[in-house]
């Protein structure tokens, strides 16, 4: 088993002729990803050539895509201006999930798009993240296939690089993992912390969980509640941005300590207090997985 | 990015929002001539991208034109929280009989553009929220509909009992949201909201951020940029898109990715040295954002030793390799480089970088570890 995407995944390619869009399109078909369609306006009609021979109808609106295909997810490689739009064209075609890659969309897009996406049942994960990746079924989004491998582990991250440090180091013990999930680094997100580790509960397959916060908001501190009470599986934190100034945006849109809330140090005591094991370095992450999966 | 209060405050007067009028000096005076124009008792206020103006002595109260000169003249090029003050604003000093709180800011927890607003005007909300949250009243909008009409007098209608009063202020309310939503903001702020002895209301001070994500659709916002309040290396690096932010540290940190980058800047720490910045260099491998990084953390004279931390995903640690060699050749460099690069391509990468010379590292502790050690050598 794994979460959100696995060998049922059907996935569209919102932004399929695009730079982005086209080469990472590639990778998920080299993984064995079944994408069954793109969509790009105005270039419906054509073909996407994949890297091994095959070729993928493409629409030019969600609305023939999904009804063609019956295509259950999509991926948006779109740009900022239009990304929002595409969201809710995606949900309103009637996916189930929604994967925002895109980085820099505004903010307020995002809340209607958020909200009607809520409204209609439709899970968004991103934006501004990498994506999803269920090794050994299915990939949705740009993480790096060579560093993950199958096994027990759940990853859980706001980040996209410090995710493949951890993950890397894993498959390099020969830990593998069930399913990693980016959930993105923007201050509204259509994923939290909460839902991958209710999902990662639920997944049989799963016997611990990796949990990479960061500065900004109070997610992390939720979580750790919900992990406290809801939770019977071993989760390992860490949080980035110790050395984080205040009101300084640190790269990712939702990384700012705004007053005195969303600091390190209060996510870190959050985690410690609800029987999170917090890994002080990166490298300590394997550690303390290997402790709990013993 | 945040603007200043003039700036906030031509947003809101193009919203209909009641503000009183006011001029910018950059000179003392600039100043006297603004306050002679005006007539009567006038409020010199600094104009920096910072809060506690008035506990750091940047608000003054001048009864005549004289008076105005001379606050100025103390005010301009005063250091507020590190910033230099290079321009105030000059404002007729209004008769308050009462002082609210209204704002609005993007919420991450509900999701939706949030109202705060509060009889108990003129402080910081925070402390508000944090000692009495029940003087505070909330409201989140759906931002598909904005802002109703029923719930701006909702809002209103905890400020005021004054029935006039209260429409006033919630067609006030109303304007803030059209402004906020109009300029792209995550923030807007009237702090405080007054009436008058007639039953005005006016909003004498304005606090707006905006959303650096709507700047691309809105060239009229993105002009309200003030280069002066932020370090030249900032200016650059946002030109080169590049995220960076410099801190007071020696060790300079180039890093591919927010979230690693911050964490190598606490590895930094853990070691026992100081971070010199946050610099994310992006997942690209382009030589020219290579030389634009070096440059930036180079110019920065605190620093003793230049740190690279890469990730190799998608990106190829080779090309990043080649980038640095390249960069490398194109400027001169008088500090130390370390780098780590692991991931795809990891050996072609520490070969090339061997070949020119630099220790190449694959794990992420030696070299931070290394890199403090050179700091502080």
């Amino acid at each position: 088993m794994a979460i959100f995407i696995d060998n049922d995944t059907r996935l569209v390619v919102q932004g399929i002729t695009g730079r982005d869009g086209s080469f990472h399109t590639r990778q998920m078909m080299e993984y064995g990803t079944r994408v069954v369609a793109g969509v790009t306006p105005g270039k419906g009609g054509q073909r996407f050539e994949g890297p091994a021979g095959e070729s993928v109808p493409i629409f030019d609106t969600m609305d023939e895509a999904v009804t063609e295909t019956g295509a259950n997810c999509s991926v948006i490689y779109v740009p900022p201006a239009f990304a929002a739009d595409a969201i809710l064209e995606a949900a309103d075609a009637g996916v189930d999930l929604v994967v925002a890659i895109t980085e820099g969309i505004p903010v307020l897009d995002m809340a209607r798009a958020h909200a009607f996406a809520r409204d209609r049942g439709v899970r968004v994960l991103g934006p501004n993240c990498p994506g999803v990746i269920s090794p050994g079924k299915s990939k949705v989004g740009i993480l790096p296939a060579q560093i993950v491998t199958e096994g027990p582990v759940g990853v859980v991250s706001r980040s996209g690089t410090l995710t493949y440090e951890a993950v890397f180091q894993l498959t390099h013990v020969g830990i593998g993992q069930t399913t990693c999930v980016g959930i993105g680094g923007d201050p509204l997100i259509g994923t939290n912390f909460v839902d991958c580790l209710a999902a990662f509960e639920a997944d049989a397959e799963t016997g611990a969980v990796v949990m990479i916060g960061e500065i900004g908001g109070t997610d992390e501190q939720e979580a750790a509640a919900y992990v406290q009470s809801h939770l019977t599986k071993p989760v390992v934190g860490f949080v980035a941005g110790q050395t984080a100034p205040p009101g300084r945006r640190m790269g990712h849109a939702g990384a700012i300590i705004s007053g005195s809330a969303g600091t390190a140090e209060e996510k870190i005591r959050a985690f410690e207090e609800n029987g999170i094991a917090v890994a002080k370095r990166p490298v300590d992450i394997v550690g303390l997985i290997q402790d709990a999966l013993a | 990015m945040n603007i200043h209060e003039y700036q906030a405050k031509e947003r809101f007067r193009a919203a209909g929002i009641p503000v009183p009028p006011g001029e910018v000096a950059r000179t003392p005076d600039e100043a006297e001539s603004i306050a002679r124009g005006f007539g009567g008792t006038v409020v010199v206020k600094a104009q920096v991208h910072s809060g506690g103006r008035g506990k750091a002595g940047g608000v003054k109260l001048a009864k005549t034109p004289e008076e105005a000169r001379e606050h100025a003249a103390r005010i301009l090029g005063m250091q507020i929280k590190g910033l230099t003050v290079e321009r105030v604003l000059v404002t007729p000093a209004e008769d308050i009989t009462s002082e609210a709180y209204v704002g609005v800011l993007v919420d991450r927890k509900s999701q939706a553009p949030t109202f705060m607003v509060s009889a108990e005007g003129g402080v910081d909300i925070e402390e508000v929220a944090a000692t009495h949250p029940e003087a505070i009243r909330r409201l989140a909008v759906d931002p598909r509909y904005g802002l109703l009409p029923h719930q701006a007098l909702w809002l209103a209608n905890s400020l005021y009992d004054d029935p006039a009063v209260m429409k006033r202020a919630a067609k006030a309310i109303g304007q803030l949201y059209r402004a906020f939503v109009d300029s792209g903001a995550s923030m807007a702020e009237i702090n405080p909201l007054i009436t008058t002895a007639d039953g005005e209301v006016k909003a004498i001070d304005a606090k707006m951020s905006i959303d650096d994500n709507e700047l691309f659709r809105r060239p009229e916002v993105a002009a309200m940029r003030d280069t002066s309040a932020e370090p030249p290396s900032e200016t650059k690096a946002r030109e080169a898109s590049l995220s960076y932010v410099k801190l007071d540290g020696s060790v300079g940190c180039c890093v591919n990715g927010a979230g690693l980058a911050m964490a190598t800047m606490d590895l930094v720490k853990f070691y026992g040295g100081e971070p010199a910045n946050f610099l994310d260099i992006g997942g690209s491998s382009n030589p020219e954002k290579v030389v634009a990084a070096l440059e930036i953390i180079t110019s920065d004279p605190n620093v003793k030793v230049i740190l690279f931390n890469i990730f190799g995903g998608i990106t190829r640690c080779d090309d990043v390799a080649n980038g640095i060699v390249e960069a490398t050749r194109r400027i001169d460099i008088k500090v130390p480089i370390v780098i780590r690069l692991t991931g795809t391509n990891e050996e072609q990468a520490l070969e090339i970088l061997e070949r020119a010379g630099f220790s190449a590292f694959t794990s992420m502790d030696e070299v931070v570890e290394k890199a403090v050690a050179l700091s502080k050598a």
